[in-house]
């Protein structure tokens, strides 16, 4: 048994094992597809929609695999994604950028601070909204992308909180 | 009086009807067109729906799609109506009743109509699968009778508010609702399909027949082919005070608040951490309720790893190998002692724990709906690998009665994509049992069946291949 079979969540070093981690020199180039999908289950969309067919996967029930060389950020895997499982990163900018899919309510709006949060729920630091994606006008269902100061928040923080609103 | 119903949500607008007014034990209540009557009076904070018959404990909404009887209510003067499936009308008259309710005298005679119905092809059940069974009979020509209890169409489909998984030639990425708002659609426009809601098929006659009963018609439908497409109904589990209102399964929380728009609590505790446990864990986050916790008995997580993440990132812990132990509280659910389990699954003692919440959700699976087939007169087997009693079928789907075919959650416990192309083969195989369709059926059929291999290939379908090599022997 896996421990994030146990507990529900993913350590970072366990995804570094796997290769899911882009490196350091290809985020600098521009945003690159994270993917947090781990084990085989029967789905396939992310990569049945990659533009540039840098999604592998051996049938429907193998995990995902990014081919980091060849993705160009475009997000399209990430909107597809029913796992929401796929984040994006991005550190060729002024400061480090992360886009994480979101579909809760209260939806923040572009400018705004926002809290992050761990793959617990854990709040550990903030970022500010730069841009939100609405894959799907029908639903409030959206790509939010935040700009951070620590870095390290790229790889930690999967989830956000509208400042203000209580645990 | 307290309104439980949800004005705001990411995924959902729920239009409400017309206001209505109505008469719950003789007060005055409001509720709107296209609610049911139980979900109006569960908006008001209501609880206690009914009491058992014999040690007159009270009972709430337990499934809230009319598999169970703790909803039972006298309606207008009729007593045992479902209330979680019947709509709700302007000037009711609902009481609650004790024991078995009697049958009413003094009410005016009402006239029931009797029509008899000829058609190549019934399906009972409006589900993925017989929503499916019918669009692909009806493209080779049967005429199809279309039969469902609910008065929407799409079964369980029409409360998945997620998006599926699967490719996308299966509508992966795709939510449930708009997955089964497109079937709807499309069995709607079908020349070929007529569709009886609020419908209940209640019996099999011989020679091929079944009974149907609506609120004033009782029907006789005669078919050459009966696709049983009844779904499933979700299990219950042995813990101290399980009845007490506020305990009440994960899909009925679902159909609460993502068909009617109301709330079923404020705090909950899910126990059970499949992928309907956590997928509702979240729906239920979506809706605005605090989710103290979901609690599993086995070692791990049952669900996909994606959704149990998704409720994690949100705080909501997941404790496996603990279970709950009892729930307590006034006539209605103040709260929750939950227990850890030690390798054995028996409780450790001095681990108990009590959770303040309003709502216990159970996600302990589902067991077919499979009692018609039963009366029919089916081959049946207990396969626990596919949820409970299943028929036992051929590749085609058809069982031990001839011109008698299974589809879907009846057939076995399995999922949304797997439904609609079980059903795709059992609409193919009835008319092709009947001489239509020839060759490009045929093709067609084999094709789907050869998805449906792919889709069940992977570690997650290892139960399930299990388990029909057990059924799928005539
Ligand atoms: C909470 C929950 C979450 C789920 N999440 C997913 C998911 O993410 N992905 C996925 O693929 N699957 C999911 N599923 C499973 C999926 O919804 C079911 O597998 C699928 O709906 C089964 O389809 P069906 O047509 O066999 O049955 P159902 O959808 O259950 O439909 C059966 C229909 O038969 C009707 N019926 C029953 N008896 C009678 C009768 N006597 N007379 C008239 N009508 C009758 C019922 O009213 C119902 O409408 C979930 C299920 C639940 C409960
Ligand atoms: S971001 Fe675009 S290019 Fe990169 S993997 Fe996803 S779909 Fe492919
Ligand atoms: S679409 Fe998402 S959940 Fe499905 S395989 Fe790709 S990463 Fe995994």
């Amino acid at each position: 048994m896996e421990e994030y079979e146990k507990k529900g969540t993913i350590t970072i070093d366990y995804l570094r094992e796997l290769g899911n981690i882009p490196s350091e020199e290809r985020m600098k180039k521009g945003p690159v597809a994270m993917t947090e999908c781990v084990q085989d289950i029967p789905c396939n969309p992310c990569a049945e929609v990659c533009p540039t067919k840098s999604i592998h996967m051996d049938n429907i029930n193998d995990r995902p695999k990014v081919d980091f060389n060849t993705c160009i950020g475009c997000t399209l895997c990430m909107q597809v994604c029913p796992g929401l499982a796929i984040f994006m990163l991005d550190k060729s900018k002024e400061k480090p950028r992360l886009t994480i899919p979101y579909e809760m309510l209260p939806m923040p709006e572009r400018g705004d601070t926002v809290r992050l949060l761990d793959r617990e729920g854990k709040d550990i630091g903030e970022g500010r909204v730069i841009a939100l994606l609405f894959p799907d006008k029908k639903y409030r269902s959206a790509l939010v992308t935040v700009e951070v100061d620590d870095e390290n928040l790229l790889l930690e923080a999967r989830n956000l909180r509208v400042a203000g609103v209580k645990e | 009086m307290m309104d439980l119903r949800i004005d705001r949500h990411p995924i959902l607008k729920f239009d409400r009807g017309q206001p209505l007014r109505f008469y719950f034990e003789g007060n005055e209540r409001s509720g709107y067109k296209g609610e049911t009557i139980g979900a109006a009076l569960y908006s008001t904070g209501l609880k206690e729906f009914s009491h058992s018959f014999k040690l007159e404990r009270p009972r709430g909404i337990f499934c809230a799609i009319g598999q169970c009887s703790s909803c039972m209510m006298r309606v207008n003067g009729i007593p045992n109506v479902r209330t979680c499936i019947t709509p709700l009308e302007e000037g009711m008259k609902v009481e609650r009743q004790f024991g078995r309710g009697e049958v009413p005298t003094n009410t005016e005679k009402r006239h029931i109509e009797k029509k008899e119905v000829e058609t190549d092809i019934a399906v009972i059940g409006a589900g993925p699968a017989g929503l499916s069974a019918s669009l692909y009979a009806a493209k080779f020509g049967a005429k199809v009778v279309l039969i469902d209890q609910n008065p929407r169409l799409g079964g369980q489909l029409i409360k998945q508010t997620h998006k599926f998984f699967g490719s996308r030639t299966h509508d992966a990425g795709v939510r449930g609702i708009d997955i089964a708002e497109k079937l709807v659609k499309e069995v709607r426009e079908s020349e070929n399909i007529t569709v009886m809601s609020d419908a209940t098929a209640f019996g099999y006659y011989k020679p091929s027949t079944i009974g149907v009963a609506t609120m004033d018609t009782l029907y006789k439908i005669r078919a050459k082919k009966i696709i049983m497409a009844t779904g499933a109904a979700e299990k219950s589990l042995l813990f101290e005070n399980n009845d007490l209102p506020g305990v009440y399964g994960a899909g009925a929380a679902q159909t609460l608040m993502n068909i009617y728009g109301v709330k079923p609590g404020d705090r909950l505790i899910m126990v059970g951490a499949g992928n309907v446990g956590v997928i509702v864990a979240y729906q239920l986050l979506q809706a605005g309720v605090n989710v103290k916790m979901i609690v599993e008995a086995m070692p791990k997580i049952g669900a996909y790893f994606v959704h149990a993440a998704k409720v994690r990132r949100m705080g909501v812990p997941i404790l496996t190998r603990h279970s709950i132990k009892r729930a307590y509280g006034d006539g209605k659910v103040e709260g929750a002692t939950i227990v850890e389990l030690d390798e054995k699954w028996q409780p450790v003692s001095g681990t108990e724990q009590d959770v303040d919440v309003d709502g216990i959700a159970i996600s302990v699976g589902l067991r077919p709906t499979y009692g018609l087939l039963d009366q029919a007169g089916v081959d049946i087997h207990f396969v626990p690998e596919l949820g409970g009693h299943v028929a036992l079928r051929s590749r085609n789907l058809e069982t031990s009665v001839k011109g008698i075919y299974v589809a879907g959650d009846v057939s076995g416990i399995e999922e949304a994509s797997t439904a609609i192309m079980e059903g795709r083969i059992a609409g193919l195989s009835a008319v092709l049992d009947m001489g239509f369709g020839g060759k490009e059926a045929e093709e067609m059929r084999e094709k789907v069946r050869s998805e449906l291999e792919d889709l069940r290939a992977g570690p997650f379908g290892e139960r399930i291949r299990k388990g029909l090599e057990k059924v799928e022997v005539l």
